[in-house]
């Protein structure tokens, strides 16, 4: 086993105390999980900011404007050329100030305009892909013209069945009676199947997550050992 | 917990309302017991974790690929063995890899997985690899990727220009790379799915955690990606491809015997409710 330093191991026992701390909520609740509760709490939202201030502040508005006022004044360059730059950082940034007159109730509505230029632009860009992605393409998957080996058409005729009955389910217009209410619990069927499954994902994913953290307070006992050594 | 409990209730009674804690103690016993004595149960390959291994495999030394990455501390226990794996067959092959991480929270975690990886099978950094790093607004930062990859990041993770950078010669966007593949704890694949293949056209898999999976199983169908890992199995599968068992692989273990254990607390669960409430009249 390698040489491990006294600031390892101090790191490591840190992350222990803390993976401990939460697994002592399994007990019952107490003031080392809450103690650990609120240090990620804290530590998480000081991160963002700081990421947020350097990522997004400075490098897509501060930076650009600051250069933007720089190739202004500095003689040589096209002034309309850089002016029109220095324009596309100070619209954003005056619009960002604008938001903050939701603390001003009197001037409040301004506010409205920025976020409804916002709208529109994540509107614009994303509702046709998705109408693509998450709609239309599905819609395409779903209409299989059957053909080829038996397990094959049985499988298409489950999916295509399936979407039927699943939809009949949420249809809402007619009394879920007759042909329409068998649909519908044909449908409940599937979409149990459905919730099964993800169950079964889910129990794994979060057995996954345990066997991570039994890991990590096996290395932590190894570490401690070969430092001891 | 069950002090109302009288020495008179049933058996199956008591049962189901047993202190829930007895049922975390035999969990963690069941989960930490053989991750200490691994049994080595076999992992069967399924077509959506083959499908990406085939897809990797078939590329020529030299080629392109981009894995971003998105994933933190607290689902790293299941796609960091996947994005191993996938790395490890990519630069085992000579292919080369352009990776992101647009989760904030695990940049770091995965600018060290890289460079681990990389170390492993010799790979220099701007020659067989290359991290652009973090940019908020995932969704812009995807579809200015579409357009040029120099778009967002003007300089990688190191403050490198990207043209400086030899593996970056010529290479503008994801045309230029032969697919992406996905590690993604997020709901951000939607955004890849959304921006890079529907928009842009390009050939997209996704390694997601086992919770998320069978939401994308849609899209595989559709043929909107071309394979899908799914969870700490998906990745234990390429792990079996690729030759190379490791974290995934030894969890396999624990998850069938966890699995197993809460199968039959379901059922004795499931005895019990209908033998108290036979009982009950």
């Amino acid at each position: 086993m390698e040489q491990v330093s006294l600031g390892t191991v101090l790191w490591y026992t840190l992350g222990a105390y803390l993976t401990l701390s939460i697994f002592s909520f399994l007990y019952k609740d107490n003031p080392f999980y809450r103690l650990a509760e609120h240090l990620i709490v804290g530590l998480s939202a000081g991160y963002w900011i700081a990421v947020l201030y350097h990522q997004s502040l400075v490098a897509l508005w501060l930076e650009p404007l600051t250069n933007g006022f720089k190739a202004v004044i500095t003689p040589g360059g096209s002034l309309a050329e850089e002016s029109g730059r220095l324009l596309l950082s100070i619209i954003p940034g005056i619009g960002g100030l604008i938001m903050f007159t939701r603390f001003f109730p009197k001037i409040s509505w301004l506010s409205r305009w920025p976020i409804a230029f916002y709208l529109a632009i994540s509107a614009g860009v994303a509702l046709p892909l998705y109408l693509q992605s998450f709609t239309v393409e599905q819609m395409r998957a779903s209409m299989i013209p059957l053909g080829g080996s038996l397990s094959v058409v049985l499988k298409d005729l489950i999916v295509i069945i399936g979407t039927i009955c699943g939809l009949a389910y949420f249809y809402f217009s007619m009394q879920h009676k007759g042909i329409v209410g068998g649909m519908a619990r044909f449908g409940v069927w599937i979409l149990m199947i459905g919730f099964g499954s993800t169950f079964g994902y889910t129990v794994m994913s979060r057995i996954s997550l345990l066997i991570g953290r039994f890991r990590f307070l096996i290395d932590w006992v190894n570490q401690i050992a070969g430092y001891l050594k | 917990m069950n002090g109302e409990q009288k020495p008179h209730d049933g058996f199956w009674l008591r049962l189901i309302n047993i202190d829930r804690r007895w049922i975390y103690l035999v969990i963690g016993i069941v989960v930490f017991v053989p991750i200490l004595f691994p049994i080595g149960l076999p992992v069967q390959v399924t077509k959506e974790v083959q499908n990406v291994y085939d897809r990797i495999d078939s590329l020529k030394a030299g080629s392109i690929i981009m894995i971003p990455m998105e994933y933190d501390p607290a689902t790293m226990a299941e796609l960091q063995p996947m994005a191993y794996a996938i790395l490890r067959h990519c630069f085992s092959k000579g292919i080369k890899v352009i990776s992101t991480a647009l989760q904030i929270e695990g940049v770091t975690i995965i600018k060290n997985d890289l460079e681990l990886i990389a170390a492993e099978y010799g790979r220099k950094y701007g020659e067989d690899y290359v991290f652009l790093g973090y940019k908020p607004y995932p969704g812009i930062v995807i579809l200015n990727m579409g357009e040029d990859f120099r778009k967002p990041f003007p300089r990688d993770y190191y403050g490198n220009l990207l043209d400086s950078l030899p593996m970056m010669a010529g290479v503008y966007n994801y045309s230029s790379c032969a697919m992406i593949v996905n590690i993604n704890a997020t709901s951000g694949v939607d955004y890849w799915i959304n921006y890079a293949h529907t928009r842009y056209g390009a050939p997209l898999a996704i390694g997601v955690t086992a919770v998320m999976a069978t939401d994308y199983y849609a899209f595989l169908s559709s043929n909107q990606i071309f394979g899908l890992i799914g969870g700490l199995k998906g990745a234990a599968e390429y792990e079996k491809l690729i030759n190379h068992p490791g974290l995934a692989t030894r969890a396999m273990d624990v998850q069938s015997i966890a699995h197993s254990v809460i199968v039959i607390f379901i059922l004795v669960g499931n005895i019990a409710y209908f033998s108290s409430r036979k009982k009950k009249g």
